[in-house]
């Protein structure tokens, strides 16, 4: 039953990924990506990695491919022109496709990593928690890469708000021609004093 | 049971699948960026499955981590791609040849 629910599974993640690159509407392709992603969250359902298949589903569909969506409904794209020379490099991409499978597969291929070499691992107990065993790791041994990841993410906010900020007056930039016609007389004022100051009346009074 | 060869074998065919997407769209960089989503998926199906037959969960730690990095990769690589469509209206790669020497 497992292994049915694989195959069908896996032929769908093929199908949508050949899609992806084939089709000629990049909206389609973002819609075929989503049927991609939620194929593989299925996957690594039974491969017992709960957390992460909702997280998939959650960030991936719900947020970045709604984001390429966003942006790729917002941009009037000159479709005909983009597609040039997608059976000129056709030959090219297969080739090198078929010789990264198998080369791949030589290696990865059921001799090396068979079910009699590699065997399926027990299940998990019922009160198993995927996400607990997760947590357990993630803030314990790997708790700095975490905190880098978060910086990382808030660096990617600032990078992608500051570069389509429309705004102009509010962003610091260099204007480079004003920087080299600037001369010292300009910024530099050179004020005449006495060496000494004169003492004043009042002052010596008080 | 699901063998390791069998997710291995399907992670390759999606690996391959997109480097093929990069070469014959390679004109548009929405598909681009589209077909490097896909590989890092076929990436952390890799990372699963090693993770479920050794029974470490340490692989899908990495798998969270490649889920982080993508999502600020697709977030700026949008980002620039909406400023490179405003600034010359196009998103041809071809026509992107402004810091040829």
């Amino acid at each position: 039953m497992e292994q049915i629910l694989f195959y069908c599974f896996a032929g769908v993640l093929i199908f949508a990924a050949t899609m992806v690159i084939t089709v000629r509407n990049p909206v389609r392709a973002a819609l075929f990506l989503v049927l991609a992603f939620f194929t593989s969250a299925g996957i690594w359902l039974l491969l017992e990695a709960e957390f992460l298949a909702l997280t998939l589903v959650l960030v991936y569909v719900g947020a970045v491919m709604v984001l390429f969506l966003f942006v790729v409904m917002m941009l009037d794209i000159n479709l005909s022109s983009l597609q040039e020379g997608f059976t000129r490099y056709l030959p090219l991409g297969i080739l090198v496709a078929a010789l990264i499978t198998i080369e791949m597969l030589a290696v990865l291929g059921a001799s090396h990593f068979g079910l009699d070499i590699v065997p399926s691992p027990v299940p998990q107990p019922d009160d198993y928690s995927n996400t607990k065993a997760i947590g357990l790791l993630l803030y314990t041994t790997y708790v700095y890469p975490f905190e880098i990841a978060s910086v990382i993410l808030t660096v990617a906010i600032v990078a992608a708000i500051t570069l389509t900020l429309r705004d102009n007056k509010s962003r610091k930039s260099q204007v480079v021609s004003e920087q080299i016609k600037v001369r010292a007389e300009d910024r530099v004022r050179v004020v005449k004093m006495d060496s000494v100051k004169p003492i004043n009346d009042q002052e010596s009074a008080s | 049971m699901i063998a390791l060869s069998d997710v291995l074998t399907l992670g390759a065919i999606l690996f391959s699948l997109s480097v093929l997407g990069i070469f014959i769209n390679r004109k548009n960089i929405i598909i681009l960026l589209m077909c490097i989503e896909l590989m890092l998926l076929a990436v952390n199906l890799n990372f699963i499955a090693f993770s479920y037959f050794s029974g470490d969960v340490g692989g899908q730690i990495f798998v969270f981590f490649i889920l982080t990095v993508a999502a600020a990769e697709a977030a700026i690589g949008l980002a620039i791609l909406v400023v490179l469509f405003r600034n010359l209206n196009t998103i041809n790669v071809t026509e992107l040849d402004r810091l040829k020497g």
